[in-house]
């Protein structure tokens, strides 16, 4: 932090938030400002600490199982399909194939609504209405096979320790393929609108850069990582629930500025089609439940298990003691994490960027704050 | 229903310590061991008893010899578990590890700082860090075990992402990380008494006084 400003005038603290419409939940943000020049921010964050960490360990681990939702709620099925992975690397079992081939539909699809509803929220706040309304309509059709498969829409707890608990029901293949037939010209639809929107590109080119060696030394991951040129993606890295099988691309691009996550995540949207497509083309048949016993006892020891989230890793470090119940179950958020660069991505910018800065990190409060 | 069962003697004990609840199935197989927690399986022929510690194997490759080399009888043990690597060193040489292994082995990513209570031990805290190399595709654990008032060296040196991830340590354990440029709480008000994931620490359990101060009511239950 400089010690003087600009011609001597004072600095400016500003609160932001928690009741603020673009810091999307409970986030307060105290910029301190010279003129319009960010000198410095910090982040109060905790509003919706519900102590998830601590209900783990008092509850067992089949019944702890819905609570992950609660994390990052628009990408709930992520958060199940981390959790269910942990306990089953704990337990040394694997989801039967064709489990996992819905797993990755359900995920994928949830990854687009997740993406759906930050490109809305995100245009948003830069001051496009428009796009909030497509946006919400298809993630709508997403949501709706949600529902169809297991009866929630948001907080689904679709997953469950050792495979799924619902078979798919009729017409699901259907339903998959239909959206995403209906779905890859939607993407161009909102493309037309954004990618070469002069007000767009004005607000966004430039904003917010966060380089490749600064994502690695704040361990940012995700969209922003990819954004920034580093080709890495825990889908094809360290693959996990059989993605070794489908090809797709990890989309990146090279200035990590906020333009450029845009349309990273716009491309990603597209890979998980791709994905959906090839998944539901062969469902394999046969049990969608592992050899799990009714009452979940992992042996003695610990795990420590990360997908990629549509926010970035998302990782579960377990901890069994032997009881039905974890001891230790540490959630590393990707958004607590990449939160943390927030400062450094709109330090010396304008007070107008920090809200497309805080829109393209893609946060969500209830996964920073547990 | 496959997995929604109840476990057995549903007990609400938060830590896993409640033998007392059913009395062992077979006295005679019940080891002498007094450390692990098993709620005993009531009236089954007993399955066979998970062992104790965790069934993890000496981890041998190039960078555990290297490293064993590099800081000889600082490094307790290097394992692997389940597939996954972790090594175990003393509490002084946890960042010296990291560094070296951020500069000498590329693990650049610092992915999660961690810890685990175990109240009954005299080092009480697991302190853990995640490290990955993007350049590997490798992820290692270091492991420390420290006592209760130790102030462990801060890893903000080395990775700035340890700043926040430190001070959740800190908020939820107790764990004050010495050198840290901010060691405030982080998710709980700063003037909070107490650290929630200490297995001391009750469920329902709350700061009554910062409850009834800021929030004016008599309980937050």
């Amino acid at each position: 932090m400089p010690d003087a400003t600009f011609l001597d005038s004072t600095e400016l603290v500003l609160n932001m938030g928690p009741q603020h419409p673009s810091t999307h939940g409970v986030l307060r943000v105290i910029l301190k400002l010279d003129g319009e020049k960010v000198l410095g921010t910090d982040c109060v964050i905790g509003y919706l600490h519900r102590g998830v960490e601590k209900i783990a360990e008092n509850r067992t681990y089949a019944q702890f199982n819905p609570y992950v939702d609660r994390m990052d709620y628009v990408a709930a099925i992520s958060n199940g399909l981390g959790y269910c992975l942990a306990v089953e690397k704990l337990l040394n079992v694997e989801a039967p194939p064709r489990a996992q081939a819905v797993r990755v539909i359900l995920t994928e699809l949830n990854r687009i609504a997740s993406h759906l509803l930050w490109l809305g929220t995100h245009a948003l706040d830069i001051g496009a209405i428009t796009p909030v309304f497509y946006c919400l309509r298809e993630r709508e059709e997403a949501l709706k096979i949600f529902e169809k498969y297991c009866g929630a829409r948001l907080t689904t707890h679709a997953f469950r320790i050792g495979g799924l608990l619902y078979e798919t029901y009729d017409g699901f293949e259907k339903d998959v393929r239909d959206f995403c037939t209906m779905f890859l010209p939607k993407v161009d639809e909102y493309e037309e609108l954004l990618t070469n929107n002069r007000i767009w590109v004005a607000r966004l080119k430039d904003v917010g850069i966060l380089s490749a060696e600064e994502c690695k030394e704040y361990g940012v991951t995700g969209p922003v990582l990819r954004a920034a040129g580093v080709k890495w993606d825990l889908r094809k890295a360290q693959p996990y629930s059989g993605y070794e099988k489908y090809d797709f691309d990890i989309p990146t691009r090279q200035n990590g500025d906020t333009y450029d996550r845009y349309v990273v995540r716009m491309q990603e949207m597209r890979q998980s089609v791709r994905i959906m497509e090839q998944a539901v083309e062969g469902i394999p048949e046969g049990p969608i439940m592992g050899k799990v016993g009714k009452v979940i006892k992992p042996p003695v020891g610990e795990a420590y298990v990360s997908i990629e989230a549509p926010k970035g890793e998302l990782g579960y470090y377990v901890v069994s003691d032997g009881a039905t119940q974890p001891y230790r179950c540490r959630v590393r958020p990707p958004s607590f994490v990449n939160l943390q660069a927030l400062d450094r991505m709109i330090r010396g910018g304008l007070v107008a960027d920090v809200v497309a800065v805080i829109g393209t990190l893609d946060i969500v409060l209830g996964e920073i704050d547990r | 229903m496959a997995d929604e069962q109840k476990p057995e003697g549903s007990q609400a004990a938060p830590p896993p310590a409640g033998e007392a609840a059913a009395p062992p199935a077979k006295p005679a197989a019940a080891a002498p061991k007094p450390a692990p927690p098993k709620p005993a399986a009531a009236a089954r022929p007993a399955p066979p008893k998970p062992p104790a510690t965790m069934a993890a194997t000496p981890w041998e490759s190039d960078l555990a010899h290297e490293i064993k080399e590099r800081f000889g009888d600082r490094i307790v043990e290097t394992s692997t578990y389940l597939g996954q690597n972790f090594i175990v060193v003393k509490p002084d040489t946890a960042i010296p590890a990291i560094e070296y292994l951020k500069l000498e082995a590329d693990f650049d990513y610092l992915v999660d700082i961690t810890a685990v209570d175990w109240p009954k031990r005299a080092e009480r805290f697991d302190v853990v860090y995640i490290i990955y190399s993007f350049a590997r595709n490798e992820r290692v654990r270091i492991k420390t075990y420290i006592a209760d008032g130790y102030k462990p060296e801060t890893a903000v040196s080395v990775h700035l992402t340890a700043n926040w991830l430190e001070r959740e340590v800190f908020d939820m354990f107790g764990i004050e990380f010495d050198g840290h440029p901010d060691m405030r709480r982080i998710l709980l008000p700063e003037e909070w008494q107490g650290y929630p994931l200490r297995k001391d620490y009750g469920i329902l359990q709350q700061d009554d006084r910062w409850v009834r101060e800021n929030l004016n009511i008599e309980s937050g239950q």
